[in-house]
């Protein structure tokens, strides 16, 4: 069982680190701008494996250098432990949505904030929603209109990664930029 | 990574109580040395081996968890005599006993049993208890945790709370394929009934006072809102009705149910994201926003009179404890001061103790505070991710969320920390346990 589970999470780590997307049910519209292609950054398909595989959360980033080869680059915005501000690092991709919502008006996004696990688990839904105000508070500090924006905490209940160290923590950390189809 | 929560496991008690269906593994983790050394010897049963239930092994596994007893090992017993009359008081002296359990269960017609027990004090001879429990097959289990509330209440003094019942949520699978489930248990963690079943997170599960319901958050439809689902006795999914209270923009979590039943308190947010604590008319649906601050407050429990909450706020920087009274105008008190971190506080049922969750050297664990007087708080455990705090309904011990080898497990705790057992599911990660009124 426990074996089987660390493979679970080894397999679960490369597919992430293949580009493999986590939703993959949730489509995101037409506009070319959501996205930056994954292949940009390492493989993006099964047969694109071949991608550096750096270890998660090794640096001193917070995460966020770490997570330039996830496959939720480009949606996602790591935080520090205990943080709701915006690093300078994410401010392109702030952009780059605002961009293509202010261009969209009929689009809607959802923000998910989560946290990592340390700590209660309803503080932590605090914790996560302050994360999602902040982005929404950016978007729409870039013309973003109010009514285009949805937040929801799911504080630690929904990890991107499993794991109790802080590689996985800093992947945890974070808010999901999910159009709405 | 929790090493205290794997050595010591007491007793041939495990092996004794085998042949009861084990939906938990328990491991006795802090035994007490103190123990009171009591023999239950193995209850006559009737001859149709289908009718066939220990009882004792029960008996002994419920008050050796309570880490108040230290039940005989049955193979060391010289005798086994069902009745008081039979019992040679001499032998049992000589064993080190201080108190003995005799009994039997009868067959007293088609799915009807009759458990009769009697306790004897070893040195003095005397007669403390003599009971007997009617109950169908089903009920053997709840009758035999009565037996071990009567026994814990004549001989410490204090409610025995084993026939209760617990509430836990589960994850099973793994990502992105995570399952939920919110099960009702028995205190022991047999018995347990699946009353929620989801495919996105469910949360905070938290009793009615009457035991007749639970209150939770769901994430079914990718937003959070406050269900109410009757969890009467005799549990049957099909029939059970459930109720939305609460589904307003942004979140809906935390609710904690007032001592007469008839309000829920809930965290809700405004538009701009800031968590406040509200409480509801769960008649009406009428809404009392009793904290406005731009921190996180969220967490809220019931002072025991029903006019004040206790509940946990940012609102000084890190998370701390506060009180507050539902008299409009009123201002919390801050009740904790030690440490960056103090959150989740639940009272003891004599309001006597807060139990609450702090950071120490990097790790989550429980603590209590004392709430009269100055004392400083104790922090009972020594996990590394000890969460939600729960109270046995006679105060005598702590449920709470913790971690073995990088897995969820339910471990209970002594309010005084001196015993400490741990429930092992077979089901993957186990959390957020809320114990039950009697």
């Amino acid at each position: 069982m426990k074996r089987i589970l660390c493979i679970g999470m080894l397999v679960c780590g490369a597919v992430l680190l293949a580009g493999c997307p986590k939703k993959p049910t949730v489509s995101e519209p037409s506009s070319t701008t959501s996205q930056i292609p994954a292949s940009s950054q390492g493989g993006s398909g099964a047969g694109g494996a071949s991608t550096t595989v750096t270890p998660f959360g090794a640096d001193e980033s917070g995460g966020g250098a770490a997570n330039a080869n996830g496959p939720l680059a480009g949606r996602v915005i790591y935080f520090d432990f205990d943080k709701a501000e915006i690093k300078p690092e994410f401010a392109e991709l702030i952009t780059t949505f605002a961009k293509n919502l202010t261009a969209h008006p009929n689009l809607k996004l959802r923000l998910e904030g989560n946290t990592d696990e340390r700590g209660t688990r309803e503080y932590n839904i605090g914790l996560g929603e302050r994360r999602a105000q902040a982005v929404r508070r950016a978007l729409m500090l870039q013309g973003v209109a109010e009514g285009q924006l949805t937040t929801v905490s799911y504080g630690a209940e929904r990890p991107a990664v499993e794991g109790d160290d802080e590689a996985a923590w800093a992947q945890n950390r974070r808010v999901e930029l999910v159009y709405l189809p | 990574m929790i090493k205290p929560l794997r050595f010591l496991s007491l007793l041939a008690l495990l092996a004794a109580s085998a042949p009861l269906r084990a939906e938990f593994v328990v491991q006795v983790t802090r035994g007490q040395s103190e123990a009171t050394p009591i023999a239950i010897v193995p209850f006559s049963t009737p001859q149709e081996s289908a009718a066939s239930f220990d009882v004792a092994a029960l008996v002994g596994r419920d008050l050796a968890n309570s880490g108040r007893f230290n039940p005989m090992d049955r193979a060391d017993m010289l005798s086994q005599p069902h009745l008081g009359a039979a019992i040679d008081f001499d032998d049992w002296r000589r064993l080190n006993n201080d108190y003995i359990v005799v009994g039997q269960l009868v067959t007293q017609g088609p799915d009807r049993f009759n458990i009769q027990f009697e306790l004897f004090n070893v040195l003095t001879h005397q007669r403390m208890l003599g009971y007997q429990i009617g109950t169908n097959r089903a009920g053997l289990r709840l009758a035999s945790h009565q037996v071990a509330d009567l026994i814990f209440e004549k001989i410490i003094g204090v409610r025995g709370a084993f026939a209760t019942r617990i509430a836990y949520v589960t994850v099973v699978g793994h990502l992105p394929n995570r399952h939920y489930r919110l099960y009702v248990a028995d205190a022991d963690g047999e018995n347990p009934v699946v009353i929620r079943d989801s495919n996105e997170p469910l949360m905070s599960p938290a009793w009615s006072p009457d035991g007749q319901s639970l209150a939770y958050v769901s994430f079914e439809g990718q937003l959070s809102s406050i269900y109410v689902q009757d969890v009467k006795t005799q549990l049957d999914i099909a029939t059970q009705q459930r109720h939305l209270v609460s589904a307003h923009a942004g979140v809906n979590q935390a609710p904690a149910f007032s001592p007469d039943g008839k309000k829920l308190a809930l965290t809700l947010s405004t538009r701009d994201g800031n968590l406040d604590v509200y409480v509801m008319d769960l008649t009406t649906q009428a809404l009392t926003r009793i904290t406005d601050d731009p921190g996180i407050d969220t967490e809220p429990e019931w002072s025991k009179d029903g006019q004040s909450l206790y509940f946990t706020s940012d609102r000084a920087g890190g998370p701390q404890i506060y009180k507050i009274s539902l008299t409009p105008g009123s201002r919390p008190r801050r009740l904790t001061f030690q440490g960056s971190y103090n959150a989740r506080p639940r009272i003891s049922p004599d309001e006597s103790q807060l139990a609450f969750v702090t950071q120490q050297d990097g790790a989550y664990r429980i603590a209590t505070m004392e709430l009269s007087g100055r004392a400083d708080p104790t922090v009972l455990t020594k996990g590394r991710f000890d969460v939600s705090p729960s109270y046995a309904p006679n105060g005598a011990a702590i449920i709470y969320a913790s971690r073995d080898r990088g897995r969820g497990v339910l471990a209970v705790i002594s309010s005084d920390g001196r015993s400490q057992h741990v429930l092992v599911s077979q089901e993957g990660e186990i959390q957020e346990p809320a114990w039950g009124p009697f």
